[in-house]
Parts: structure tokens; sequence; C-alpha cells
């Protein structure tokens, strides 16, 4: 954990050694302060964020099981079913479909979208560019704008007969370009994606620009280093750790990918009920009305973005503290 | 802040040669770069914009990045009329989860982070290890679950079954957190003490006080989160009327097969309901970045 303490903002106190030593005198005092400080927010995310977390697991463990021809009370007992939901899960082609077709996205989309980000962030901070703040307004705009209501629009976009640009294609001579075709509608889904949190990781990556001191700079202009040299010696690497916060982010947010594929669903037929792990759970636990499998999905879904997103972090802090 | 706030203690800020590099051939190239980047970013929108003034037949048949026939009278009287005017109340709902909801999580977090820095007691390590824990876990693995346990309790299909879930900002706590660490001095709270105030009045006066920029982000964050929050009203909600603005625009648009007028509505239902947002959200980017550079810092 590299922290530079100095670029915490201080508004307005005297930073360092008086702190310091005032330390630790302050603060066993308060009684039972903290726990009445604590409680309104413990409380309710206990209710809403573990007791969920453990009632599906706790579902997850159960199934129905219907006896005869299952008609009529009496015939469906939800029993106990051990890891059977799970093993149903890791066998099941359309959960490995989908989680394949995550990842896949993820890795082409994730880089693409940073590298685009950082790109727009090193280019805002460079002295080159004007008008930046036209642009950085410009680029942060569909951050404001939801991911349905982003989905939507873009499957206006995407729709033959409505879309301006499906139009200008075929008149430019590209033919009739289709969006929602099965191999390309993925990527679409990635278009949308990349167009809505571009902006939002640059802005977090030119921020972190914006909090380098300028002598750094200097030193390194003194020694004769080009502007791509500054750049990539000394501006990325100070970074770094706003690129780290934005690839866990970006992680997250893929494995969970629903509403832009559920919105694309009402225009192509090529986007199945379980095209993405959480479409699969929401499939089972609504049309299906298999509440078990869904839970099972759901815990599987949460445990392995906990494990990549947390092991990422992992990897470039171990990797931070050996440079 | 982290840039403000270095300018603030003395640290030297960039100094920006002045003159030559616009007329630079890479000054121009990268601007030109920036400009087709700009291009995309903002074309749908003008899209939207653009085509929210149609009327249906022109929606199809003009050219889909310019105006014809303005109609943005008869689409509004329609969106607002149709239905029963329920757009009204998606607009209102939306206000109360996004507005109050970020509301009332950003004073429960910075309550719980303030807590968490600024005091001593058992499990405080694992109280904020956990809590971080859950910033790793995302809300839309958490809607399927919650509805699970919620529909055995009979409060599915409630204002309370998205609002109550809402304001839980594990993120928030970790913000708060991080500032108040940071930025409120024990001496002053130390001070507040020996003049006579309750620790709850010390929160109040001194700790919201200091925090107050990390507030404002805080709540832009749970704002956001909230409003981008689809799959817990999706899973939660039957009755229309208490949809938020975003779950009413996607049925809209799941239906316009058998009401084909619906295609309009959703055009400026979507272009009304982010008009506000963006709006707020333009003006308040110095925040975001401000909060997202303390985050990091600490990450």
């Amino acid at each position: 954990m590299a922290v530079d303490r100095q670029q915490i903002p201080v508004a307005g106190t005297r930073p360092g050694t008086r702190r310091a030593a005032a330390g630790q005198r302050g603060r066993r005092r308060g009684g039972r302060a903290p726990v009445m400080f604590l409680a309104p927010f413990g409380v309710l995310f206990a209710l809403f964020f573990l007791l969920p977390i453990g009632y599906a697991i706790y579902e997850s463990l159960l199934k129905v099981r219907v006896s005869g021809l299952g008609l009529g009370p009496g015939s469906t007992a939800t029993v106990f079913a051990g890891f059977s939901n799970y093993s149903q899960a890791f066998t099941d082609p359309s959960f490995q479909q989908g989680v394949e077709r995550v990842l896949l996205f993820g890795v082409v989309q994730i880089p693409v979208m940073l590298v685009f980000a950082t790109i727009l962030a090193l280019l805002l901070d460079s002295v080159a560019v004007r008008f930046k703040r036209f642009f950085r307004l410009a680029f942060f705009l569909p951050y404001g704008i939801p991911g349905v209501i982003a989905a939507i629009l873009w499957s206006f976009l995407y729709l033959p007969g409505l879309s301006p640009i499906v139009a200008a294609l075929r008149s430019t001579g590209f033919g009739t370009v289709n969006f929602l075709g099965t191999s390309s509608v993925l990527w679409s889904i990635a278009n949308i994606v990349t167009w809505e949190y571009t902006g939002y990781n640059m802005l977090i990556i030119y921020a972190g620009l914006q909090a380098i001191p300028a002598d750094l700079y200097e030193a390194g202009r003194l020694d004769g280093a080009s502007e791509w040299k500054v750049a990539t010696r000394i501006k990325l690497p100070m970074v770094s750790s706003s690129l780290v916060l934005t690839a866990v982010f970006s992680i997250i947010g893929t494995l969970q990918l629903f509403s832009e594929p559920q919105v694309l669903r009402a225009i192509t037929s090529d986007i199945s009920s379980s095209y993405t792990p959480n479409l699969l759970s929401y499939t089972q636990a609504f049309t299906a009305n298999n509440p078990n499998y869904a839970a099972a999905v759901a815990v599987v879904l949460a445990i392995g973005t906990f494990i990549l997103s947390f092991g990422f972090l992992r990897l470039v802090q171990r990797r931070g503290a050996g440079a | 802040m982290a840039a403000s706030a270095a300018g603030r203690i003395g640290m030297p800020l960039r100094s920006r040669e002045p003159g030559s590099p616009g007329v630079s051939r890479t000054g121009i190239l990268a601007t030109a770069f920036m400009f087709v980047c700009a291009i995309y970013f903002l074309l749908p929108a003008w899209w939207l914009v653009v085509s929210s003034t149609k009327g249906p037949s022109t929606l199809y048949a003009s050219e889909g990045f310019w105006f014809s026939q303005l109609h943005l009278a008869s689409n509004l009287t329609g969106l607002f009329s149709y239905d029963g005017g329920i757009y009204w109340h998606w607009l209102v709902n939306t206000v109360l989860y996004a507005g109050v909801g970020a509301l009332c999580a950003t004073l429960l977090a910075s309550a719980a982070g303030y807590a968490l820095a600024k005091y001593e007691f058992r499990g405080r390590q694992l109280a904020f290890s956990i809590i971080l824990g859950g910033v790793l876990v995302p809300g839309t693995a958490l809607a399927l679950p919650l509805y699970l346990l919620l529909s055995k309790v009979s409060l599915t299909n409630t204002y309370w079954s998205v609002f109550l879930p809402s304001i839980v900002s594990p993120f928030g706590v970790y913000l708060a957190r991080v500032y108040a660490a940071a930025a409120i001095p024990d001496e002053l709270i130390e001070a507040g003490r020996i003049d006579g105030a309750s620790e709850g009045r010390i929160f109040r006066t001194v700790a919201l006080r200091i925090m107050s920029p990390a507030l404002v982000t805080m709540f832009l964050f749970q704002f956001v989160a909230i409003w981008n929050n689809f799959f817990l009203p999706l899973v939660m909600l039957s009755n229309t009327r208490l949809y938020p603005v975003t779950l009413g625009l996607y049925t809209w648009n799941n239906q316009y097969g058998q009401a084909p007028q619906l295609v309009s509505y959703v055009i400026i239902g979507s272009l009304i309901s982010v008009i506000p947002l963006v709006i707020a959200f333009l003006c308040l980017q110095r925040f975001w970045k401000s909060g997202l550079a303390a985050g990091s810092v600490q990450l």
C-alpha cells in the first residue's frame, strides 16, 4: 500500500508532526459513541448486504423436488440438496458460455477502454492540446446518462431503418452493416460500455495526473526527456494507483454485465436468455421459476467477482512493492 | 481537492509554457484527434436531441442527425399524458430513490466512516475489512438474493424494497474514513470535548463541516450508483407506479411493437430524464475529480 500522505486533502489543517504527537490521546475516549455512529450503517449493511448473501447461500443449497406429475398440493417439496446446484452450474453449458463471454468481453473491452481513457487523460494533461475544458466536458457527458438509457439510445443507433449510422454506412458503400448479428452484437455492447465509461475513467486518471508535483517534470525535462518519455516514465508510474482503481471497477462491472444485453434483447434474437451469468440467474429466477439454481449462480458470480478483483489488487500491489 | 489542496499546502503547481505550443504540429494533430473523440461521445446525444423533436413519420424517414418537421410539443404532451401521466410518477420516484436515497446513504456512511477513522474500539479493523469487502461485491450480485429474502417477508414490490438497499454504501464509508482520517485533526475533537460538547455534537458541528467536500463526492457516487442500478428495481417492482424512470422507459422500449408512438416517447423521455443530471454532473465535475483522487491514493 503505497500511500503518499502528502496528496491526501487536509482542508486547512496542519498536517504532520503535531497531529502525530497528539495522536492517540484523543482516540480512546468517547465511550459508546463509535457504536452509535456505526450502528445505523451497520444494521442496514447487515440486513441488506450480509443477510442476503447468507440467504442466497442457504437457498442455493436447497432444491424443489417434484414427486409424481407435480400436480396438486404436496407434490412438490423443498429439500436439502447439498452442492448439487453448484455442480449443475459448473456443468451447465449455458453458464459456462456466459462466463466465457464476459471474460472475453473483459479481456478485450477493459484494456481498450483504459488505454483510450489514458491517452485522452494524457492529452488533456499535455501542454499541446487546446479547448481542454470543452473536451473534458464532452468526454464526461455520457457518464451522466444511466446505463439502461445509454443502451436504449444505442439500440436505436444499431437498428436498421432507424439508425443514421447504418444508413450512412450503406450510402458510403459499406453495405448493410449488421450491428446485431451473432458475432457482432457482443462488440456492439462493448461499444456502449466503452462510450459510457471512458470519460469517467479518463477523469480518474486525469485527477491523478493533476496531482503530480511539477518539479518532477522539470527534473525530467532538464535531463532532456521528450514529452513521450515524460509521459511513459514519469506520468504513468505516478498514476498507477488510479489505473488500478479503474481496472478493478471495470472488472467488477464487466462480470455483472446485465442491462445492456437485456435492453438489446428487445431488438435482436442473438442475445439468449443466458447471455451473461447475471442474465442466466435472472431468467432462472423469474422465467424458469428455479430460484435455488439462480441463487447458486448469483453466489458463484459474487465469489468470482470478489476473487478476480481482489486477486488483481493483490497482484499489482505485490508487483508495486517488489519494484 | 488533491490538486487544489496540493496548491494550498504549498506544492508548486505545474507552470505551463505560454505561447508557442498551440501552433506546433503535434498540438494540432492532438487537438484534431480530440475532436474526433468528442464527436464519438457527443453524436449519440445529439441524435437524441434531434430525434426528440421529430414526429413518428419523420423519425424513420428523415436524416437522423438533422432536424425535420418539429413535433416537440406534441411529443411532450404525449409523453406526459400517456398511461394517465405515469411518466410524472417515474420522475418523482427517481428523485426519491436516487436523490433522497443518496442523501441518506451519505449521512449513514459519513457517521460510520468517522467512527472508523477517529475512535479506537474492539473490532474496528474487522469492521472496516468487512465493509471494504462490500465494496468489491457489486449491487447487481445482491439484487437477486435480496429479492428472494424480501419476498419471504412480503416486502417486494414496495418503495422500501428499492429504497432501503440503496442507502447502504460501503464505498461511501471507505471514502469517509479516508477523508476523516486525513482531514479532521484530533486536537479539534479534543477541544470540543474540553468545551463539554457531546460526541454527537462534535460530529455534527465539527466533523461534518470539515468533511463537506467528501460528502458531495459520496453523494454523487451513490446517486449514480442508485440511478444506474437497473437490476434491483427490475426484480423488485411489478407495480409500474413505483418504477424509476429507467425501468419505465425500459418497459416502454419493449412494448413499441404494439404501440408505435412509444418510440417517440422513449426518445423524448430519455432526453428529459437525463438533462438535469447531465447539467448537474458537468457542474459538479471537480468533486468527482477530487474525490476520486483522494480515494485512489489510498488504494
